[in-house]
């Protein structure tokens, strides 16, 4: 059946509100209105105020809210409204959701799931658009998730609901109203496995989250110049499965990493540090990324300029030394 | 339209009969801290409102208040002897630590900050846990769960969150818990403090705040934080009911936060209560207070001692005399003598214990990182074992 990525969302919280009591889902407009992405619609009426609701308009309330549930037993799932609307929260988020197992040596933990509608494409305003996984990613104690399929979106969000750990949930907004045939209830891999998306034999292309879409069309247009492109899909930048990724870039002996956040100490210069740590001497060409600009994201008017595209990726695979001569670019460095 | 002279015949009767109730005004704290003990220990009238608890309660607090003083100080000599890294005293606000843990009960929860060690070891924990993290070791210490007390908090502010959120599970899931918050003066110019009462406020979680107003973040006077009449006023505008406190008084702390506690237990929402106390002590070990504030005034508030004020009393009405003092005493000194011996014993650290409990399960790259640090152990100890 045909299926949004914002209806299987939807659908995986009113099924794990269905599994377990102990869940309860808060945060902005998260009730009577289904929230801004009507994520949580039709959740309030089904399953009542005390187990959808609305609270007052602080993010670092909603999740400071959500350790103090947890530690009396509840599986609170929050909603960030927007990517960069999370910010007042870093401080919980950091200092306590993702370390309070391990200053109480495991006797506290804290199951929440923070749900954060994160990227661009949307033509949204300023302060509507952040990629901000890396922030959370570079934080021990968490695990950070982000699914590009409608599967893996129902998927994902089942298993962050029931996993011991805090999970940022990343939703990429330029997917939710795409649509896919997908049969819900499912389960895909689990937390810590990477995805073969398209199998391939001249490079990879590791992408996550709004990168995904791009990767599989870019690979479709390489067709066409002869090259056959795998695309791994990451699935759970943490924990971060290397071997799927490092048995990929093995065998096609080239990789170039796609992320839609700004490159500079993002998510793909580590993933492609880990590749080049574990695959040296099976590859052609240096580990290329392509990334959004090192700017603050762009005016919807401009965001076509800063986010990664299918023609800048096919760039960056013709640049993979196919001829076996230094990269022209850095030249004159 | 009303005519000029309407107005004039009816407005007195309308003054008397329309002006509705001030809604703010049951949330306001007394213009004046509560106080049940003058400075010199003298009982000052009794309160209706604030009934005091029962002899053998003011006993145990005035002995817990005794042990607490001599932990803390005995903490403080741990520090100078390099046994703890770092340690933030509470001398001077022990009517204030003791009294708050004495209102609740075992099943209530207590969110302490990093300034809470006398609070603590008065609620019954260990004292080697509680400085467990002060002595350098990676975690709290104590199991939280099983003595309903959460890790004592660094970062401001940010346990009244917690607390809100506790609370409220608590009440949906049925138990009649209340969360106790300490916070301190610096602290509730911090925005977590605001966000975490008023979701108290909002969601009706038994929650008492109770702010020891000890005139001083580090080295920064109240001045600088508020310019409200006092912190307890920042009740008033979460729809939240308020008092202060003469937190040197053990009596009054006690009434007023046995009757916060009540009013949390009960259902009526969170509570906000400031106790206006003293930091005796530099802001830590570190610290050197004389750069910021005077002696005279620390000299004053010697003359406040909470203890000093508690025995006064308690031996003028006969609930302590010569002998129980001397008991207490010799309590604390063993007390402390115990504490000093486990403190000296050399803690064992496993840097392998380091990867345990960052998740419930490692992930593939701590399962590395584990196995490097392992090997850079045995190595080292092979080398050790050649020299």
């Amino acid at each position: 059946m045909a299926t949004t990525m914002a209806k299987a969302l939807n659908t995986a919280l009113a099924d794990a509100l269905a599994a377990d009591d102990r869940v309860v889902v808060f945060g902005e407009d998260v009730g009577a209105l289904g929230g801004v992405f009507r994520i949580t619609d039709g959740l309030q009426g089904r399953f009542g105020e005390k187990r959808c609701f609305d609270t007052p308009l602080a993010e670092a309330g909603i999740v400071g809210f959500a350790v103090g549930l947890a530690m009396s037993g509840l599986r609170p799932v929050v909603e960030m409204q927007f990517d960069a609307f999370a910010y007042p929260a870093f401080e919980q988020i950091a200092s306590h959701v993702a370390k309070l197992r391990n200053r109480t040596r495991g006797a506290l933990s804290v199951p929440i799931v923070i749900r954060v509608p994160y990227a661009g494409g949307i033509g949204g305003v300023e302060h509507h658009c952040d990629s901000s996984e890396a922030y959370y990613a570079h934080t021990p104690g968490l695990k950070v998730v982000t699914p590009a399929t409608v599967e893996d979106a129902y998927s994902l969000l089942r298993e962050a609901i029931d996993d011991p750990d805090p999970v940022v949930f990343m939703e990429p907004k330029k997917l939710y109203f795409a649509s896919a045939e997908a049969e819900l209830p499912t389960r895909a891999e689990p937390f810590g496995r990477a995805v073969v998306r398209r199998p391939g034999r001249d490079a990879t292309l590791v992408a996550y989250g709004p990168a995904v879409p791009v990767a599989l069309e870019a690979a479709e247009a390489a067709r066409e110049e002869g090259w056959d492109l795998e695309v791994v899909d990451v699935r759970t930048i943490v924990p971060f499965d290397d071997a799927t990724i490092t048995a990929s870039v093995r065998r096609t002996g080239r990789c170039v990493v796609i992320q839609e956040a700004p490159g500079f100490a993002g998510v793909g210069a580590e993933i492609a540090a880990r590749v080049q740590e574990r695959c040296f001497h099976a590859l052609h060409a240096p580990v290329l990324r392509v990334a959004g600009l090192d700017i603050p994201y762009p005016a919807p008017m401009l965001e076509h300029t800063h986010l990664p595209g299918v023609d800048r990726v096919l760039d960056a695979v013709a640049r993979l030394q196919w001829d076996d001569q230094p990269d022209a670019r850095w030249a004159a460095a | 339209m009303t005519t000029p002279q309407a107005v004039r015949r009816a407005s007195p009767r309308a003054r008397r009969t329309v002006t509705p109730p001030d809604p703010a005004r049951s949330l306001l704290p007394d213009v004046e801290p509560v106080r049940l003990l003058a400075e010199n220990g003298t009982p000052l009238p009794a309160r209706a409102d604030y009934p005091e608890p029962a002899a053998e309660v003011l006993r145990e607090l005035y002995r817990r208040m005794v042990l607490g003083r001599r932990f803390d100080t005995q903490a403080t000599a741990l520090t100078k002897q390099g046994r703890l890294a770092v340690y933030p005293s509470s001398r001077g606000q022990e009517a204030c630590q003791v009294g708050a843990v004495l209102a609740v009960r075992d099943t209530d929860w207590v969110f302490p900050t990093y300034r809470e060690s006398t609070a603590l070891v008065a609620r019954g924990i260990d004292p080697v846990e509680v400085l467990t993290l002060l002595r350098g070791d990676w975690h709290c210490g104590y199991d939280p769960t099983e003595v309903r007390t959460a890790p004592q908090c660094t970062p401001l502010a940010t346990q009244c969150v917690h607390a809100a959120g506790l609370a409220h599970g608590e009440a949906y899931q049925g138990r009649d818990t209340v969360a106790l918050a300490f916070i301190g003066d610096g602290a509730t110019s911090e925005g977590d403090f605001h966000e975490g009462i008023n979701f108290a406020a909002v969601f009706k979680a038994p929650v008492v705040y109770f702010v020891q107003n000890n005139r001083y973040a580090i080295s920064v006077p109240l001045s600088r934080q508020t310019a409200a009449p006092s912190l307890a006023y920042k009740g008033v505008g979460y729809g939240v009911p308020s008092e202060q406190v003469d937190g040197n008084d053990p009596v009054a702390v006690l009434a007023v936060l046995t009757r916060a506690v009540a009013h949390a237990r009960a259902g009526k929402g969170p509570f906000l209560v400031e106790a206006h106390t003293y930091r005796m002590e530099p802001h830590t070990n570190a610290d050197d207070a004389s750069r910021y504030r005077d002696g005279a005034e620390v000299d004053a508030w010697r003359d406040r001692d909470p203890i000093t004020r508690l025995e006064t009393y308690l031996r003028a009405r006969g609930v302590l005399d010569d002998a129980a003092v001397a008991e207490i005493a010799e309590q604390a000194e063993s007390y402390a003598a115990d504490l000093r011996t486990r403190m000296n014993e050399q803690p064992t650290v496993d840097p392998l214990s380091l990867f345990d409990h960052v998740y419930a399960e490692p992930t593939p790259q701590l399962i590395e990182q584990r196995e490097l640090v392992r090997a850079e152990l045995t190595a080292a100890r092979a080398e050790e074992g050649d020299a």
